[in-house]
């Protein structure tokens, strides 16, 4: 598989990754190469086989619906990079 | 009471109880040796020696009133993956900054809780993303050990100590720790092992707590320790497990006491060696080492049976499908909003962009990429869900195999450890290090590595045990076999104590650079300034 500069920029977009135009250009050699390289899966016969969901067969365990922690404003905001009181603070996104 | 920080943990345990030395002896010969190497080896990003000794303070008092737990006053490195309670955690990321937990992971605190001490945090990759510890915001970790030169003396090139948990080898070999916690998503706790000459285990998938680690790929990312002997690593492991209501994953079986285990011997063991590991041109003392480590455990005791697992050589890339997949939604939440940097932007999407444009380093950028496009409107049937279906047919290889054979033996990497540099331009070159490693996480199983060689230039070789789900107790039968036969693997040359002042006085044919001097200039450039000295990335 091949992608072009615009499905790479496409791709960092979506990921919210900044990109410089040099960049772009280099990951298009890098990603094609992977994506290339991964290919060789198409030589397997897949058409009966589950995916694995998980490698060992348990049943998830459930608990009580219940409150387990709580008032922990402080420590949830703490390593925040802007705070006002208990809340994150972000650019205006609602004009 | 030289050299305590040589001992081993049984060693060191034994000493502590007999009152030989104490833990805050024990400890301080640690953090004298950090000092004096870490400069060179860069393993540690940051020591955290006020902890430790407050922690050693605590265990001479266990130990004086006979109150000693399991790990008592033994003094471990922590990979920085794991999140530490008020102690700067990063993942070796610029993208964490000062991120500094108010939780503790459960593999920390369950080796805390049994008296351990915390002698800081160790270098890895970031985001555990990478083979050779290269991708380190912290910069590169030093390998111990070094190459052979033609006249016998041990060459200057750096090598790498192996990723993504290169940090911990490093320390354990060098005796910067007794033993080290790890991670292996794809082979980052037994590649680091065979490239230092130390011993590492990745777990079954669910014996230890993934929670408060930094994630990388959910499905795969396991912990385990790194240790100097298979003894130790048992002793590590028991501490480290546990079902943990936190991470549903975590399976709710008992914790066997591996230690106990190892006395039982080979009589009788099944060892499966598979004909797929064979890979085209894999190198003569590569097959040496296997066959040598072949007859070890045939003289103790074990029947050797050839074996297929036929899908191996699709493991690695479905491995690089699954991973970076999975890599990709669990690194979404650095967002510079809730933690760790913010490079603000001209609106919200902007600050999303700068921040995780500037956090993130290459390695971890190109991951994320490959993720987010094999993930996207109309590619999810065509890579992931195949690769899981890959992913099964690996699995049932295995299953296959355990009809017939107890645990299976193999390499674990392809080559000794290489220079810094030699792999990094060329991922798929890098990525095919964990060639013999990938499956066993592919595949949930346990996985081993044990030192059972050197290379032509004098450079640690190890070999891999796989086991059945749950069946760690066999692979460090089976490993301590190999530690028997094989003897352990000291690194020869000790130059990174001191200061590197040993480097300094003897002649190099190169002109010598004057390493204080090297390092300030080098700091000017852009590139340099995300290399910085122990415990600072620039941001």
């Amino acid at each position: 598989m091949q992608v072009d500069e615009a499905t790479v920029k496409r791709i960092a977009r979506l990921a919210r990754i900044k990109i410089t135009e040099e960049e772009a250009k280099g990951l298009v050699k890098e990603l094609s190469g992977i994506l290339s390289w991964v290919e060789q899966l198409d030589e397997v016969d897949t058409s009966a086989v589950e995916p694995m969901t998980r490698v060992v067969p348990i049943e998830l365990k459930k608990r009580a619906d219940v409150v387990t922690d709580g008032d922990i404003a402080d420590d949830i905001v703490k390593n925040a990079p802007m705070v006002e009181d208990h809340y994150f603070v972000v650019p205006k996104v609602v004009e | 009471m030289t050299d305590l920080n040589k001992l081993t943990i049984a060693e060191a345990r034994e000493g502590l109880r007999k009152k030989q030395f104490s833990a805050t002896e024990l400890t301080q010969a640690f953090l004298k040796a950090i000092e004096a190497g870490n400069t060179a080896l860069n393993a540690y990003v940051l020591p955290t020696p006020e902890l430790a000794l407050r922690q050693a303070k605590e265990s001479d008092k266990r130990l004086a009133s006979g109150e000693a737990r399991a790990l008592e006053g033994l003094p471990l490195g922590n990979k920085d993956l794991f999140c530490t309670y008020d102690q700067r955690t990063t993942a070796s990321s610029k993208i964490l900054d000062d991120f500094k937990p108010t939780y503790e992971s459960t593999v920390g605190a369950n080796l805390w809780d049994a008296g351990a001490v915390m002698l800081g945090k160790l270098n890895c990759d970031e985001f555990a993303m990478g083979s050779s510890n290269e991708t380190s915001a912290f910069g590169p970790v030093v390998n111990p050990w070094r190459r052979k030169g033609k006249d016998g003396a041990r060459a200057r090139d750096k090598l790498v100590p192996g990723g993504s948990s290169g940090g911990s080898s490093a320390a354990v070999a060098a005796d910067l720790c007794l033993a080290a916690t790890a991670t292996d998503t794809g082979g980052s706790i037994r590649q680091p092992a065979a490239l230092t000459g130390t011993v590492g285990i990745k777990p079954t998938y669910g014996r230890c707590s993934r929670w408060g680690i930094v994630a990388f790929a959910s499905s795969l990312d396991q912990a385990g320790p790194l240790a100097k002997t298979v003894r130790d690593a048992a002793i590590m492991l028991k501490a480290m497990a546990s079902h943990d209501p936190k991470d549903s994953t975590s399976v709710d079986t008992p914790v066997p006491d591996y230690e106990a285990a190892l006395g039982r011997g080979l009589k009788g063991l099944r060892v499966g060696v598979p004909r797929e590991y064979r890979v085209e041109g894999m190198s003569k003392e590569i097959d040496k080492l296997w066959q040598d480590g072949i007859a070890w455990l045939k003289a103790a005791g074990a029947t050797i049976h050839d074996i297929s697992l036929p899908h191996t050589k699709y493991a690695l890339p479905a491995y690089y499908i699954v991973a970076p997949a999975e890599a990709s939604s669990n690194l979404a939440r650095y967002d510079g909003v809730r933690y760790g940097l913010r490079v603000p932007g001209k609106d919200l999407i902007g600050t999303y962009e700068a921040t995780r444009g500037a956090g993130f380093g290459k390695e971890v950028r190109r991951r994320i990429l490959i993720g987010t496009y094999v993930l996207s409107a109309g590619y999810y049937d065509a890579y992931y869900l195949k690769a899981q279906k890959v992913r099964t047919l690996i699995k049932r290889d295995f299953d296959e195999a355990w009809t017939s054979v107890d645990v299976v033996l193999t390499p674990t990497t392809p080559t000794p450890a290489f220079a810094f540099g030699e792999k990094l331009g060329d991922p798929i070159a890098m990525y095919l290090e964990d060639i013999f490693t990938v499956t066993v996480n592919m595949a949930g199983l346990p996985g081993i590595s044990v030192p059972a060689g050197l290379s032509a230039q004098g450079t640690p070789l190890g070999l891999q045990l796989i086991g059945k789900p749950f069946d760690e107790a066999t692979l460090f039968r089976a490993a301590l076999a190999i530690e028997d036969a094989a003897g352990r693997f000291p690194v020869p040359e000790r130059w990174w104590e001191g200061d590197g002042k040993t480097q300094k006085k003897t002649p190099e044919k190169a002109p010598a650079k004057k390493p204080a001097k090297k390092a300030a200039v080098k700091k000017t450039g852009a590139k340099a300034a995300a290399r910085p000295k122990t415990g600072s990335r620039k941001k």
